[in-house]
């Protein structure tokens, strides 16, 4: 109970400061915290937007999570994302023909191999050469970014908009939404997203690969004197971590636009790292940060509309004030032995 | 066509030549500075709307550099005093800013894009510029021949040795980082109010990040990393150029290839591909006496 | 005339004056000294005529330079001084000798002011100090040069020294005026050193004399040294007692805090021993010999001794390792390891005794990692007959080598995960605990209930952290742990530092039983205890190479403490 205490807190903190600016803004607090709500969960289409904002956060917060357990930090989660939409929309574009279930499988296999080999980049880099990852990671996120739009604008280009996003996935592609939250597109990749929290669960608990990889991130030395290949480990988290916010593809194209649009996500990928960081690196607080996160985003959306002056960039002071406060206490000791870039 | 690329060039990389010089001080110092990029944005955000009430670029960029070093205070605050991770907490002061800026601008001029232009004579023509190469001159002979240049290396390098000669290393990590404050807040003033004319929303476009790339490739030293500057504008300067125009094999190359081409760079450099670069020994570390 | 003593009673003089005035900024220190001393010039030379008459080692009641009276620190229960009496006269180098552990540097450190005794006084030049910071300290004149240099790497020497003390005109370092000030010091002291070169091209030996020009930059009448040859070469030995000899000429006061007795016999004046916490003894070295010192050095407390039975070893080896080689950091700097070479069977208790420092952690580093050459120059390592010379740290632990860790918590513990956990450690891939990639909770649960019943881990909570078992407790769930996987080569590097008696009892025991049952063990350690009462055959690392074998039963305390430190 103590340890839920702090990310409570912070949360806390976080919300009644950034509540508070908007007093700068000239609103009442406490309106804004009604809106916030009622955005998030007022009706049944406001909570399956909500929902949908909050798969693509399980995944990208596993996808933090899971190297902050091994010690590392990804900040690369945008580009690992951004390749694995990429990859999917583009096996969808180029075989359209094939049929469902073997079309999402194929997509779903795509977005993970390009995410994993967006991740172990980084990870041989810094096993191999030393390189710290964060640089790393920062520096591919730009260059998955190039790579994305000439993919989408040279190779893919969607010959009936001007919007520069991809063809179409074919029919075939398209996974099931579920129909009960008056439009908004949830779809099958929300299991997905829990499902992954469990197997990363069982990866981090309950397998050896798992035991060693947050042996090296509790106690490097100690785990390198116990024979574990930190080397190794760090790669593979990496990788793991590439493939997790490589899923996101799965709702965003298979689940929602049926194709890759370029810029689709709002810093899923930054969002990740507040997400692991409240859900304390652990499957099941991921999954809740995750929800709460992505309330807040879609709470925030409903600020433009009803308020004179705060819009929906309120989510991100939440979230940057949210992540200062749990990081001041409680990550200083989780953290204290890696080194720097 | 080669003048004016050169002249573009210059232009182009004044902004990453404030933003990674005010890296230098804080990471030499020991303190890692991911918040560039919050921290130029801000500046950038600052000084349009200092110089819209102003009339005076001056002003304008004096109000982004405060700001700048008002953000920064926030961050040696999590980073030195309450000892939260460097990078965790660099990239909450980028998400802040990120989210601040369009939220004041919404609150001042009723929109989140951008700020109302400035006026061509309330807007810098070239000051930033020489003012940039100045403050490189300026860096360099601060950083060798000052006692507080000196400390700064020695914070980063030895904290120990440091305390032991009886100065205090948070102090100085303090000044380093509101410092880098200042420099990235006038970068982010040259951008809105040097090389175009209004503040819009999240327009330092990750120069933050190249700046630190520059100076990691720079080897943290005030001439290399100018240098490097220059390299990332060049290539900046020139993809626009290209664009359509540049050719290999006999097909045009695509920008984006032109535009990754820092990122790539950096990422060979770090990894030790491109000659060696080591950062402060005791970067990233807390410092703490006895 | 006698140049030199004139030269020296000037010098004695002029200090003394300069001494009461008030302290001057490091700028101008040089220019205010040269100023008082023209004063005293005249008055020390009409006085000379009548000092030359006196013999030059009449003993002249001169005020003591340091003075400890009854310094006290306790840490937790440890008493690392209990009433420390040492005086110090000015002008002599001053050896400060014990074991590991005898309180030697606490009471240096409380003298230099890295923190406060509990009680007694510290004197100075006949005033009554108290510290709050080094830098105190340091403005009174006190200066240390440390073990691990506080040098910074890419910075010159020149920088390293002037750092916190700059010369500075119009807001600039005036490296001129500096240069022209430790060029003076240098040659009126022997130091020479390249001011523009970068720390970390630079020797050892060259980076002592710049920690030393740092404390004579700031004036510093009193400089502590704590053991300074540990890292240097013979003929740098040499050359750093020639230099402060010059030092001590010059009337400088210094205080070597060493284990070597070597060095206090050849090169120092007066000696204090430390032992447990206590001054066991202080005089002149000329009227001691070590003998007597080792005798001060390493008397024993009685310890409930275990018995041991005979040892029945077998041929084969457990391992063996042959003219191992670690060289030093920067090169010309003294070689780490020189040509060790030994041979441990199996069913024999193989211990290296020796003082912290003289390559026992690179001994162990080289042969548990010999994969990660720390510079390792030559040699190989067998275990079991195997050539683990370029293994990785696995394969070496699937061979049967258990191994507890010197520094237990940086290398054998998760501290904040639970003793479940822990006792995992190197053992998760053993086909009892795992199967396919995937863990056996249940079993660990059961062999790790049954172990910490059995080594008597308390509490026997498996879910707590690590972290939170007191020393002994961890080192027996350590062992517990090690030992699980039936070893037939034991390597233990201190395996009773901050174990309580009942745990040491335990460990040892437990280690005899491991012997019995045919391994060989190697064990490094600091504690003569732990030599003496576990080892068969014992080897004495002094300076990288093992200086002398003997076996079980045929050395003494005395003897061994004197080949420890060097006789």
């Amino acid at each position: 109970m103590r340890k839920l205490f702090q990310p409570v807190l912070a949360v806390a903190f976080g919300l009644i400061l950034g509540l508070g600016v908007t007093r700068i803004a000239g609103e009442s607090p406490w309106h804004v915290l009604q809106i916030l709500w009622r955005s998030a969960f007022g009706s049944s289409y406001d909570f399956g937007m909500t929902l949908f904002y909050s798969t693509p956060l399980i995944f990208t917060g596993l996808a933090v999570a899971v190297p902050f357990q091994a010690g590392l930090f990804n900040i690369g989660a945008e580009g690992q994302l951004t390749l694995g939409a990429l990859a999917a929309a583009a096996v969808g574009a180029v075989w359209p023909g094939v049929p469902w279930p073997l079309a999402p499988a194929l997509a779903i296999l795509a977005a993970v191999a390009a995410g994993t080999i967006w991740g172990a980049i980084p990870g041989w880099l810094r096993a191999k050469r030393g390189s710290h990852e964060v640089i790393n990671t920062i520096m591919l996120n730009f260059v998955a970014a190039g790579l994305a739009s000439y993919v989408t604008l040279y190779l893919l280009k969607n010959p009936d908009t001007q919007n520069p996003e991809t063809r179409p996935v074919g029919a075939g592609y398209l996974i099931h939404q579920f129909g009960i939250f008056g439009g908004a597109p949830v779809s099958l990749a929300l299991p997905l997203a829990i499902l992954a929290a469990v197997l990363v669960w069982i990866l981090l608990w309950r397998t050896v690969v798992g035991y060693e990889m947050r042996a090296v991130g509790q106690n490097e030395s100690a785990a390198r004197a116990a024979g574990i290949n930190t080397g190794r480990m760090t790669i593979i988290a990496l990788a793991v971590a590439g493939g997790l916010a490589g899923l996101v593809g799965v709702g965003e194209v298979l689940g929602n636009a049926g194709k890759f649009r370029l810029g689709f996500s709002p810093e899923y990928g930054f969002i990740g790292i507040a997400v692991a960081l409240l859900g304390r690196n652990q499957p099941a607080g991921v999954v809740a940060a995750a929800l709460l996160f992505g309330a807040l985003h879609k709470g925030t959306a409903g600020l433009d509309l009803e308020t004179e002056h705060v819009t929906r960039e309120l989510s991100l002071v939440l979230q940057a004030l949210i992540i200062l406060s749990v990081s001041a206490d409680g990550l200083w000791s989780w953290m204290k032995k890696r080194e720097a870039p | 066509m080669t003048g004016d690329l050169a002249a573009s060039t210059l232009r182009v990389s004044t902004p990453l030549i404030f933003a990674a010089l005010g890296g230098m001080f804080s990471e030499r110092s020991g303190v890692i500075n991911i918040a560039l990029e919050g921290l130029m944005l801000l500046g950038s955000f600052a000084a349009a709307v200092g110089t819209l009430v102003t009339h005076s670029p001056w002003l304008g960029s004096a109000l982004g550099m405060a700001s700048g070093v008002l953000l920064a205070a926030v961050y040696a605050l999590f980073v030195i005093r309450l000892r939260a991770n460097q990078i965790v907490a660099g990239t909450a002061i980028n998400m802040l800013a990120m989210g601040l800026t369009p939220f004041m601008c919404k609150i001042l001029y009723d929109v989140t894009g951008s700020t109302p232009s400035i006026p061509l004579s309330e807007r810098f023509q070239s000051a930033p510029l020489y003012l940039s190469w100045a403050l490189v001159a300026a860096c360099v002979l601060w950083m060798k021949y000052t006692p507080t240049g000196l400390w700064v290396g020695f914070a980063g390098e030895h904290p120990e040795a440091l305390d032991a000669a009886g100065i205090r290393v948070n102090r100085v990590r303090w000044m380093a980082v509101l410092v880098s404050g200042a420099l990235a807040g006038i970068g982010g003033a040259s951008l809105s109010v040097f090389l175009s004319s209004s503040f819009s929303r999240d327009m330092t476009a990750g120069r933050g990040f190249m700046a630190l790339a520059a100076l990691i490739f720079g080897k943290w030293k005030p001439l290399p990393t100018a240098l490097a500057c220059l390299l990332f504008g060049f290539a900046d300067a020139v993809q626009i150029r290209l664009q359509g125009v540049a050719v290999w094999g006999g097909h045009p190359v695509p920008v984006q290839f032109i535009q990754i081409l820092p990122y790539l760079v950096t990422i060979l450099v770090l990894a030790g591909f491109v000659g060696r670069s080591r950062p402060p020994k005791a970067s990233g570390t807390v410092f703490e006496k006895g | 005339m006698d140049h030199h003593f004139e030269r020296r009673a000037l010098k004695l003089a002029c200090n003394r004056q300069f001494r009461s005035a008030a302290i001057k900024p490091p700028g101008s220190v040089a220019a205010s000294r040269q100023g008082i001393c023209d004063a005293t010039r005249l008055e020390v030379l009409t006085l000379s005529a009548q000092i030359w008459t006196l013999p030059a080692t009449m003993a002249v009641e001169t005020t003591a330079a340091v003075e400890l009276r009854g310094l006290t620190k306790r840490f937790g229960s440890v008493h690392a001084n209990d009433g420390v009496n040492l005086r110090v006269e000015p002008g002599t180098i001053h050896g400060v000798i014990g074991e590991n552990g005898a309180g030697k540097s606490t009471a240096m450190k409380m003298l230099y002011g890295i923190f406060p005794p509990d009680a007694g006084e510290i004197i100075v030049h006949g005033e009554k100090r108290v510290w709050a910071s080094p830098a105190d300290a340091i403005a009174a004149g006190i200066g240390m040069v440390h073990q691990h240099f506080m040098l910074a790497g890419p910075y010159s020497a020149l920088d390293n020294i002037v750092l916190g003390a700059e010369p500075v005109r119009l807001g600039v370092i005036d490296r001129r005026r500096a240069r022209i000030r430790l060029d003076s010091l240098a040659r009126q002291y022997g130091l020479p050193v390249d001011w523009g070169a970068a720390i970390e091209e630079l020797p050892v030996g060259v980076q002592q004399r710049i920690e030393i020009l740092k404390l004579l930059y700031r004036d510093a009448r009193i400089l502590i040294l704590d053991e300074p040859t540990a890292v240097l070469t013979p003929q740098e030995t040499n050359e750093l007692f020639r230099n402060l000899k010059n030092l001590r000429d010059e009337g400088k006061t210094i205080l070597l805090i060493t284990h070597k007795l070597k060095e206090v016999m050849s090169f120092t004046d007066r000696v204090t021993v430390f032992r447990a916490g206590k001054v066991t003894g202080e005089m002149a070295t000329s009227q001691t010999n070590p003998q007597e010192l080792a005798n001060l050095m390493v008397g024993r407390k009685v310890v409930l001794n275990i018995n041991v039975p005979v040892a029945r070893s077998r041929d084969e080896l457990a391992m063996e390792v042959v003219g191992l080689g670690l060289a030093g950091p920067v090169r010309g700097s003294r070689h780490k390891l020189s040509d060790v070479s030994f041979s441990v069977r199996r069913g024999e208790i193989v211990g290296i005794a020796g003082v912290e420092g003289n390559g026992q952690s690179e001994l162990l580093q080289a042969v548990l990692h010999p994969r990660e050459p720390l510079c390792r120059t030559s040699g190989t390592v067998r275990f079991l007959g195997e050539d683990v010379t370029h293994w990785d740290a696995r394969k070496i632990r699937d061979l049967g080598v258990a191994v507890i860790p010197e520094d237990r918590q940086r290398e054998g513990l998760l501290l904040e995960r639970p003793v479940s956990e822990n006792f995992l450690l190197g053992l998760q891939r053993s086909s009892a605990f795992s199967h396919a990639g995937l863990l056996n909770a249940k079993n660990l649960q059961t062999a790790a209930a049954q172990a910490v019943e059995e080594y008597d881990v308390r509490p026997r909570d498996l879910t707590i952290p690590a972290g939170n078992l007191s020393g002994g407790n961890q080192q027996k769930l350590i062992v517990a742990r090690e030992f699980q996987r039936q070893p037939r080569l034991v390597i233990a590097a201190q395996p009773t530092r901050g174990v309580d008696v009942g745990a040491i009892e335990f460990v040892h025991n437990r280690i005899v039983r491991a012997r019995d049952e045919g391994a060989g063990v190697l064990l490094v350690s600091f504690e003569l205890e732990d030599i003496l009462t576990l080892s068969d055959r014992i080897l004495v690392m002094y300076e990288g190479r093992i200086v002398a074998e003997f076996q079980r039963g045929q050395v003494t305390e005395r003897e061994l403490g004197l080949k420890m430190a060097g006789s």
